[in-house]
């Protein structure tokens, strides 16, 4: 039975409302607010459009207070304000229109728009009648939760650049003129009047060059500055000095009426080269890959002010919280700084942090650590340190996690275009030196020449479009990576290290056995209605798969923090939890397990087993990639698991157990500096270093919009298996990209002939040079289609 | 055949433009999202439709009171 608002399969309670199913309480509640509102088209957009909302109205106090609030807001004036939203579960086209219908469900908005691609809502409204919290809490309770972070706080609004768009405009728009006004030299018509308009027409061409060279052009220019300053011969180099010598030929032969010059070529070729960059430029703005901490802490959090002997809530930003200052933090709250407990009791789940998956419980006065989160009730913490100075931040700005070291990496283009430069000018010096003696006169001409032709537009063209077309693919196969270059790092990848954790288990899931005497009915009754009663993971976990039991109310019930539960009805008392509560000695190997022990009436009855639940198709992914890399699996975690572990994987996967976040970045770089080029793939903050110091990391993630640290590639688990076909995948982008090199040499030496025999008429250049541009550009976006295909065949 | 000056003049002014509009198009911010509108236009029509329900409601109902 699935929900009619969110399409999820309604689980443990469900409800029926007005002939529908909901599974959840939020769900019925969005639809409830659109009925009424006359919102039911929502539904017939699409189907089961909607997200459950999780709606928890205290987060967002924090917006209540003006400086914080004015810090979010665009624009405000009088009582127009203009805020804008990135809002993560964005996700058809009933999105677009219930949040273009915002004024609908409340008067005080004055008009709301999205930007689809960027998942970014722009909303205004009038702040008399509806305040910035209000406007948060109506799209959290539609289940379109606005991402508001601690970074976005302190992040400049950044300026839109349209700089690309607007050089190709203006190549385009002068390649288009100056083709038109080439017609005539083309077809080379002996006509009276056309001769007589030549100049004209050959001074326009010259004036539409003018902005393509001077502006369109102008990023090749300082790029191959810059690299003949660092003494690198880069691409670029060739490309710019074959637009300055067809732009100085060209309009010297217009000058001395020599001929009509390469004006068309040179504006084809500077746009063809933008259309290229324009295409590998194409990123994913709506996914974030250089997060730190920063995005995943609060902004603010509430501090406890004591005032003669009261205490007094308040919002205060983070940063603002001081040594020795009494902070609350409530359920699934996360701790933003380190402190002491104040509390009785505290659950600590710090799998963000270090990897381990369960979580740790704390007493009184014991140190919790920033970034740990709370589950179950509210506590106290005093701060001890600042924000600032925290274990969590400090370790982030370890010089080793922020150096996000961009080892001088050589793209292919870059390695051939080294010894492409230096042969093309060879070639036209000894070209020149032979006509020098055979026919002085032409040997400027024979130079310029063989400069044009040899300029490498097809050679620049090849890796943008092919690596371009493969971004595309591989987001579409919801693998998004953050640059072009990506791929080819990907290509030359000989060691793989996978995180256990949340990247080859499947988080918050878990197989459960039991093993020992079977319990009765009656037991299994009692059972539940303890477990019922206790908020510990483990309870929560165990309790939805007993949940078929009646539940009673319970006589007695105790719970203690670390241990267990006893609980009585009855005659029946009941402990469950902890071999030392119960009494019974504990092996070593059961230790390393996560269990959950019972008795009743003092006679031990068996234990739950907890086992982490393994992505699908792990063993296989496995198999596949230990034939060509070397895998590694690398582990926060203690070595619980290892016995199954190595039975489901290939033998030759090495396994390291019990690895602390800088542990793992040093591991990464010990392979590193053994010459091996390593791929991490993980999931949390535990794997960020590694993942930044890998020559490619890559995020595993349930919902990509919601936690990535910073990596090269974000990739949703559901495309987990893949990952094998994404590494061949690129491998045969790079042998594609190879071949249209050789393609584009072909063309190259054609073009050579014509030139250094002294035969380069104007239309020669203008069919050769567009012609292998073009015919680069189809044969590798036609190549990379079909190897990509392999990826959707299986 | 002068003419062709002329032509050519009124040519290359109209080729401008279309490229002024094409640069204040970009500076507008038309390409910024070219995804939403496409979309968004399909909406129009339900919601005009809906506006018109309820003013013929809203009608219904004061016919009712008169």
């Amino acid at each position: 039975m699935n929900c009619y608002h969110c399409g999820e399969e309604c689980q443990e309670e469900h409800l029926y409302y007005k002939d529908k199913n909901f599974c959840c309480n939020g769900c019925k509640t969005v639809f409830e607010i659109l009925e009424t509102n006359d919102l039911s088209y929502y539904y017939e957009l699409e189907q089961a459009p909607g997200i459950s909302p999780k709606t928890n109205k205290n987060r967002f106090a924090f917006l209540d207070d003006a400086e914080i609030a004015a810090k979010f807001l665009e624009f405000q004036d009088g009582d127009l304000s203009i805020v804008s939203f990135l809002i993560p579960s964005m996700h058809c086209s009933s999105c677009i229109w219930i949040l273009e219908n915002l004024k609908k469900l409340e008067p005080g908005i004055k008009s709301s728009q999205v930007d689809f691609p960027r998942k970014t809502i722009r909303l205004s409204f009038r702040n008399q009648s509806v305040s910035l919290r209000e406007v948060v809490i109506l799209l959290t309770r539609l289940g379109y939760e606005p991402n508001i972070s601690l970074d976005d706080f302190e992040k400049k609004k950044e300026k839109v650049d349209r700089q690309l768009i607007y050089r190709l405009g203006v190549a385009g728009f002068a390649f288009g003129n100056i083709m038109f006004l080439s017609f005539p030299e083309y077809f080379e018509l002996r006509e009276f009047w056309l001769e007589q308009f030549k100049p004209v027409f050959r001074w326009l061409m010259f004036f539409f060059s003018l902005p393509v060279v001077f502006y369109a052009a102008s990023d090749y220019f300082s790029s191959a500055y810059k690299g003949l300053r660092s003494k690198m011969l880069n691409i670029d180099i060739p490309i710019a000095l074959g637009i300055i010598v067809l732009f100085v030929r060209s309009s010297t032969d217009i000058l001395l009426n020599l001929g009509s010059g390469f004006f068309d070529s040179l504006s084809g070729l500077v746009f063809f080269l933008l259309l290229g960059k324009f295409f590998q430029q194409k990123t994913y703005r709506f996914l974030s890959f250089e997060r730190d901490y920063k995005s995943y802490f609060p902004i603010a959090v509430t501090r406890l002010r004591s005032e003669n002997g009261c205490f007094e809530e308040e919002q205060v930003q983070v940063y603002q919280i001081r040594k020795g200052d009494r902070i609350v933090i409530r359920n699934a709250e996360l701790i933003p700084m380190d402190g002491l407990l104040l509390s009785e009791e505290a659950l600590i789940d710090y799998s963000f942090v270090t990897g381990e998956a369960e979580p740790v419980s704390r007493k009184k006065g014991d140190h919790l650590f920033a970034g740990g989160r709370q589950q179950g009730g509210l506590i106290e913490i005093e701060a001890t340190k600042e924000v600032k100075q925290s274990y969590l931040t400090q370790l982030w700005s370890h010089e080793s996690f922020t150096k996000k070291t961009e080892k001088s990496f050589k793209t292919l283009t870059d390695q051939i275009s080294r010894r492409f430069t230096l042969s093309v000018i060879s070639i036209a010096i000894l070209s020149g030196i032979f006509w020098l003696f055979y026919d002085s006169a032409q040997a400027l001409n024979v130079i310029t020449a063989v400069l044009i032709i040899a300029c490498p537009c097809a050679i620049a063209l090849a890796a943008p479009f092919t690596l371009g077309n493969l971004l595309r693919i591989f987001g579409k196969n919801r693998l998004y990576l953050k640059n072009a270059s990506i791929i080819e790092k990907m290509a030359g990848i000989d060691t793989i290290i996978f995180d256990k954790t949340g990247t080859i288990t499947a988080t918050g899931k878990k197989q459960i056995s039991y093993e020992g005497i079977t319990l009765s009915e009656e037991e299994l009754e009692l059972l539940s209605s303890s477990l019922r009663a206790s908020n510990h993971p483990l309870s929560r976990s165990l309790y939805a798969l007993l949940k078929r039991h009646h539940i009673k109310v319970l006589e007695d019930f105790e719970e203690i923090p670390g241990k267990g539960i006893l609980s009585r009805q009855g005659n029946n008392h009941m402990k469950i939890g902890s071999t030392s509560l119960l009494g019974q000695p504990s092996s070593t190997e059961n230790f390393q397990k996560t269990q959950v022990h019972i008795s009743n009436n003092e006679e031990y009855k068996g234990y739950f087993t907890f086992q982490n639940l393994y992505r699908e198709g792990t063993a296989a992914l496995f198999q596949q990639l230990s034939k060509n890399y070397e895998v590694i699996l690398l582990s926060g975690d203690n070595q619980g698991e290892e016995r199954r572990l190595k039975e489901m994987l290939p033998k030759n996967v090495q396994m390291h157990f019990n690895q602390k976040p800088g542990e793992k970045l040093e591991f990464v770089k010990r392979l590193q500096q053994q010459g091996k080029k390593v791929m991490m793939v993980g999931d949390g903050l535990n794997d960020a270093g590694a993942l930044a110091a890998s020559d490619v990391g890559i995020a595993i993630s349930e919902d990509i919009n919601v936690f990535s640290p910073a990596c090269d590639g974000i990739m949703d688990a559901r495309s987990y298996q893949q990952l094998g076909r994404f590494l061949k995948i690129s491998q045969g982008g790079i042998s594609i990209i190879q071949w249209s090199f050789l393609l584009s040499l072909a063309y190259n030496l054609v073009g050579l002939g014509f030139a250094i025999s002294g035969n380069l008429m104007p239309v020669v250049a203008a069919i050769l040079m567009p012609l292998s541009s073009i015919s680069v550009v189809v044969f590798t976006t036609f190549l990379s289609n079909l190897i990509s295909r392999k990826i959707k065949s299986v | 055949m002068n003419i062709i000056y002329l032509l050519l003049a009124i040519s290359v002014i109209v080729a401008l433009v279309f490229f002024a509009a094409f640069i204040i198009s970009v500076k507008n911010g038309q390409y910024d999202d070219v995804y939403t509108p496409s979309v968004r236009m399909l909406f129009e029509d339900e919601l005009v439709d809906q506006e018109k329900e309820t003013h013929q409601q809203s009608t219904v109902n004061k016919v009712k009171s008169n």
